[in-house]
């Protein structure tokens, strides 16, 4: 079944243009422009209704957008959704299995349905039960299962026909961070065997292990690139702040012209500063003129930076001047 | 079209059913309420209703006429009186529901040709009026007007007239029967598929599906399928219940009669298919349904008689499967015709579920906007 892509580590397994998706007045994905390449983890990082799951399902054939063009594994979409369909595993946002039907019994089912050869479905759902750590459950009913192991079963079905690509529409949103771990080993190694994996979040962590992401905000595209790209295109606009008082230094930075967010990290301050000159030396002036001690240290940019800065005007497709940069 | 994934369906629908307790004793449960509530609640009507007997003629001709009646089961003996004006005082005062009065000159009004006797009706009481509108069907129509009048006098014909005037009530329950089990699954069947798709669409299964090989027909196809088996289950509940609780006949052949009852349950689920695909909400899908319910019931001729009705509302019944459900039953059943002899009415439900069928199929996209 995964023959016909995986050979090719720089093919694109999904490419859209101008993507676009209206509900009513609503622009729910807005202009996106997407190149997922093969083989790899690649995150869609974007805040509640930013139109991850929407944009996950128009690429997938269920959505028909208002406007743009996909190509996903050399298929126009949606016109050639039904060719598509062998080929790519989808985990819902929502769990979506049965939830009246044991764990064997789903997997049975989507093994049938996903058109598994019936000589080695067996051996795949017992496989499927020792990976995923379903053995002593398999009788269990799929809708008594916990948050965390409903998101496991999901994406034991989601997998069971090895597709070439797989949807996964935040998959560890109920995942403690322990096993948050291995679920995320899985997908690498998923990635490893060849498959093309589109993974939504909103957890910085976890975009930082794909490897490459999408930023999305209101339904825009306001980033791409690899994950070092992204951060390395905000160095030297990050800082660190020692204060005794940080509540009342956050007061007086958020007015300082050129800083563009100021979060609370314990007891220090992160600034995330616009591409000016001379930021420690105004923070520094700003501070003290407010009568507070407090240091202020450069420090490395983190993708939540880069969240902050791509949503309030900054940089955009970092990625775009060196793709290849990603293998 | 995959057999696999095809039975893959059925099998999951089996495995869901046979979790959900309380729809598998709706299953059986309904049709054995309802039998029992139509069946009894019309026998207690036709049997034994309380009655007070004048008897002011005291012949030979009088006292067997008094005994006819009695014979039919419909009026049990309570009390006797003198005049028609003492079983009125009993009506009134709830003693009796049927009066019957036979006058003095009994012998020479039977040799003129006049009515014989009067049975006086208590219309205020809903089991005995329910009697008078099963009465309405008769042909004799004199009697319909006082009948319903809330305490009134009625002339009864000759006392030939008498027996045959409450023979057909006996035959309702055998009526009841084969109609029953059209509207049982009319109302199982459309509400089962109505709300099985809305179901997997409010549980959110329907996003996974879709996003599977699956086709719309095996989907349609494979979710109809179980619901074949519990239509006929049900149908067999009602059968065996009627013949042995109301000995009702089976005149044609069983076979036929189930042919029958296999055409209205795949005419009442593609309904509930074409119901499921316009539904967003099993609540709709219920409300959906008895839009359907409420004529099938009313028009279709279980309820009234399907002469009687104005021509738009006839025209109306012939799109409704139960309509030609109940010809076909009762056809089979009751005067023992063939299923070939009454092929239109065959034509009717099939080309009904091949329209509905496809319909449903067509309108079901694997899309969810
Ligand atoms: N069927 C629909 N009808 C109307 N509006 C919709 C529909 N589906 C999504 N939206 C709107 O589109 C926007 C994007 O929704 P979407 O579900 O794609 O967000 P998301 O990024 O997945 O968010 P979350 O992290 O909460 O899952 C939201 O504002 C949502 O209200
Ligand atoms: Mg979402």
């Amino acid at each position: 079944m995964s023959t016909s892509i995986a050979g090719d580590a720089d093919r694109l397994a999904i490419r859209a243009r101008g993507l676009t998706r209206r509900f009513g007045e609503l622009v729910a994905v807005d202009h996106v422009d997407l190149d997922v390449p093969a083989r790899r983890v690649y995150g869609f990082l974007g805040p509640n209704g930013s139109g991850k799951s929407t944009t996950i399902r128009m690429l997938c054939g269920l959505l028909t957008p208002s406007d743009g063009q996909i190509e996903v594994l050399g298929l126009q979409i949606p016109a050639q959704a039904d060719a598509l369909r062998p080929h790519i595993g989808y985990m819902t946002q929502r769990f979506s299995l049965f939830e009246d039907l044991t764990v064997r019994e789903n997997l049975e089912f989507l093994a049938a349905i996903q058109g598994v050869p019936k000589s080695r479905t067996k051996r795949r759902i017992d496989e499927l039960v020792d990976q995923y750590h379903f053995a002593d459950r398999q009788k269990q009913l799929a809708g008594t299962l916990s948050g965390g192991q409903k998101q496991r079963l999901a994406l034991a079905g989601a997998v069971i026909h090895e597709p070439e690509l797989l949807f996964l529409d935040e998959p560890t949103s109920a995942v403690d961070p322990e096993s948050r771990r291995d679920f995320w080993e899985k997908l690498f190694e998923l990635a490893d065997l060849g498959t093309t994996l589109l993974v939504s979040t909103h957890l910085m962590d976890e975009a930082e292990r794909c490897h490459r992401l999408a930023i999305l905000d209101r339904g825009r595209l306001v980033a791409d690139g690899t994950p070092g790209e992204l951060t390395a295109a905000l160095a030297g606009r990050t800082f660190l702040i020692d204060t005794a008082d940080p509540r009342r230094a956050q007061r007086t930075l958020v007015d300082v012209p050129g800083v563009l967010g100021v979060a609370q990290v314990g007891t220090s301050l992160r600034v995330l500063a616009g591409d000016d000159k001379g930021m420690i030396q105004r923070m520094d002036e700003a501070l003290a003129a407010a009568g507070q001690h407090a240091g202020v240290a450069p420090a490395a940019a983190n993708l939540e930076d880069v969240f902050v800065a791509a949503t309030r005007g900054g940089v955009t497709g970092a990625g775009d001047r060196e793709r290849e940069h990603a293998a | 079209m995959s057999w696999r994934r095809l039975w893959a369906i059925v099998l999951k629908e089996l495995r869901q059913l046979r979790r959900d307790r309380v729809t598998l004793a709706m299953i059986i449960g309904i049709p054995i309420i309802q039998l029992v509530l139509f069946g009894y609640a019309i026998n207690f009507t036709l049997r034994g209703l309380n009655a007070g007997i004048a008897d002011q003629a005291g012949t030979a001709g009088s006292r067997a006429l008094v005994m006819d009646m009695l014979s039919s089961g419909v009026i049990a003996p309570v009390a006797v009186a003198n005049t028609p004006a003492a079983l009125m005082e009993m009506i009134r005062r709830g003693q009796i529901s049927v009066g019957v009065v036979i006058p003095p000159d009994f012998e020479r009004r039977r040799i003129d040709g006049r009515e014989v006797a009067q049975i006086l009706v208590d219309g205020s009481d809903t089991a005995v009026q329910s009697a008078a509108a099963q009465l309405a069907q008769t042909p004799i129509d004199s009697a319909r007007p006082s009948l319903r009048a809330p305490l009134a006098s009625t002339p009864a014909p000759a006392p030939i007239s008498v027996v045959s005037f409450y023979n057909p009530q006996r035959l309702s329950t055998v009526n009841i029967v084969p109609g029953l089990i059209g509207v049982i699954l009319t109302m199982t069947m459309v509400l089962f598929t109505g709300i099985a798709v809305v179901r997997e669409r409010e549980r959110g299964n329907m996003e996974l599906l879709i996003a599977t090989p699956l086709t719309s027909t095996e989907l349609m196809i494979g979710k109809v399928l179980p619901y074949i088996a519990i239509g006929l289950v049900q149908a067999s509940v009602i059968l065996a219940l009627g013949i042995w609780l109301f000995h009702v006949p089976i005149r044609g052949s069983v076979l036929d009669v189930y042919l029958a009852t296999c055409l209205l349950i795949l005419a009442s689920l593609a309904l509930g298919l074409l119901i499921s695909t316009r539904a967003q909400s099993q609540f709709q899908a219920m409300q959906m349904t008895f839009f359907v319910f409420l004529p099938s019931i009313l028009l279709s001729g279980f309820m009234f008689p399907f002469a009687g009705m104005p021509k738009f509302a006839q025209w109306f019944a012939e799109i409704l499967p139960l309509t030609h459900f109940l010809r076909l039953i009762r056809g089979v059943m009751l005067r023992g015709a063939s299923l070939w002899e009454l092929w239109g009415e065959v034509l009717a439900l099939a080309v009904f579920t091949l329209v509905m069928m496809t319909a449903a199929i067509l309108r079901f996209r694997k899309r969810l906007d």
